[in-house]
């Protein structure tokens, strides 16, 4: 089962239409007992990082996926869903999040316009599958103000530039998680999706 | 680098594409899902519609058609056109819309813009402004107009899109309703004055007849995206060329 996690607040169709467009069948739920029964969780997401671990806490998700995690199962966040995986936030103050990756999320500095909009490079740091036919340098599309800084740099796979250069996804393991959004990047965008399943997940379409 | 983005319009009435569209290679030119898949194809960065049906039934049409292109076109949608409540705009960004565009709603009662930004995030909430030029106003000043700009307001433009940001806004869609039309450029006074006023992205629009005129906004007016309409439509420029252009110009665009 392809698990899409819903907590009420990101804008899920575009991400379940990508993952139906490429042959596959997601299940959009918010049951905590359908976690630990995926075959791969796909954390989307939009709004604030604060809020969303608070969503996931209220309905009784965030045990459960950070022990899916914790079992190195495939997991793929997107934007918010990469931020939530960090030990803390600057954004609304000083949040906690769900501590699965070591590492701070980090206001962009300013100079530039905030939030980062539009379609930015894409530079990879490691050679994956996630990264299967997709060009180095290829342009996403990014919307956020916020980003992530892993204490490990092994982990940082993509890296982007605005005004800094900051990690734009990571990889450890059977983890991958995105700043930018796939669902929105065109036909690259959708191809690292298909990686994602195929690949890292093995599913079949 | 972030990219400069290139964003056509489409006015949709009762679910369907107005104004000429010109496209050879459409089996109806007046479908906005076809329309949005070709423009998808052709490299456009984003799609802005735009709403224009006046009745409860087209309402509800524009939101099976925002459904139908979110399922075959990936990339930043935004709608906009009469949204006037919270629950209009969860409705178009349930349907698939990333964000949605507000204008005369947002001037009639500004906490529209705080309460959509709090309830789905800035980045979802544009406010777009139609902006008029007061003639011999020194230092130059811009007036909002609203019910699609037929009605003037006493608000500066570039005062409003402060307020607009600092309420939550997260974007802003700046019209020039004295070069709307006109096709001979963008006004760039307006666009870098209000570019400059706020800390988040400006989109131009209203003028575009030329690459030269996209540029023009895209530099000297300080925009982050032009969007046009006939330019496109009537396939007097492909998206395409006009990326290469700005490209050979030395302005970052998305191939």
């Amino acid at each position: 089962m392809i698990a899409i996690i819903d907590y009420g607040a990101g804008n899920l169709r575009s991400v379940v239409n990508a993952i139906i467009k490429l042959g596959y069948q997601p299940n959009v739920t918010s049951d905590a007992a359908d976690v630990p029964k995926a075959d791969a969780l796909i954390l989307p997401g939009v709004g604030a990082a604060g809020s969303t671990v608070g969503s996931l806490k209220k309905l009784g998700l965030a045990e459960p996926v950070k022990d899916y995690i914790a079992a190195g199962r495939p997991f793929l966040g997107i934007c918010i869903g990469l931020q939530v995986l960090f030990t803390d936030t600057e954004e609304g103050g000083e949040q906690e999040c769900l501590g699965v990756i070591p590492g701070r999320v980090k206001k962009l500095p300013p100079g530039l316009k905030i939030p980062h909009m539009g379609w930015n490079q894409v530079k990879q740091k490691m050679a994956h599958p996630l990264f299967t036919d997709i060009p180095d340098e290829t342009n996403f599309y990014f919307v956020h103000s916020y980003y992530v800084a892993p204490d490990d740099p092994s982990i940082v796979a993509g890296e982007t530039e605005y005004g800094i250069s900051f990690c734009s996804a990571i990889i450890r393991g059977k983890l991958a998680a995105t700043q930018f959004h796939p669902e929105k990047s065109g036909e690259h965008g959708l191809k690292m999706y298909d990686n994602f399943l195929k690949f890292v997940a093995g599913q079949a379409a | 680098m972030l990219t400069k983005r290139i964003i056509p319009c489409l006015d949709v009435k009762d679910g369907r594409v107005v104004k000429g569209t010109s496209f050879v290679n459409l089996r109806d030119a007046g479908d906005p899902v076809e329309l949005a898949s070709f423009y998808y194809k052709e490299g456009a960065d984003e799609l802005v519609f735009l709403d224009i049906t006046a009745t409860p039934d087209g309402r509800n049409t524009m939101v099976e058609v925002v459904e139908r292109i979110s399922e075959q076109v990936f990339m930043p949608l935004t709608v906009g056109g009469g949204l006037r409540t919270i629950d209009d705009m969860r409705r178009m960004l349930k349907a698939g819309a990333d964000k949605v565009s507000i204008n005369t709603a947002a001037v009639l009662n500004p906490t529209l813009i705080s309460e959509g930004a709090k309830r789905f995030g800035s980045q979802c909430i544009v406010v777009a402004i139609d902006a008029k030029r007061v003639p011999d106003s020194q230092p130059q000043k811009w007036l909002v107009h609203i019910t699609s700009g037929q009605q003037p307001t006493e608000k500066d433009a570039v005062s409003w899109a402060k307020e607009a940001v600092k309420l939550g806004a997260g974007e802003i869609l700046l019209t020039s309703m004295d070069a709307d039309g006109h096709k001979t450029g963008y006004d760039i006074e307006l666009n870098r004055a209000i570019s400059e006023a706020v800390s988040v992205p400006v989109i131009a629009s209203g003028g575009a007849g030329s690459v030269q005129d996209m540029e023009k906004a895209l530099t000297a007016g300080k925009a982050d995206a032009v969007l046009a309409a006939s330019i496109f439509h009537y396939g007097t420029h492909a998206i395409r060329d006009i990326k290469q252009s700005l490209a050979k110009n030395g302005i970052a665009v998305r191939f």
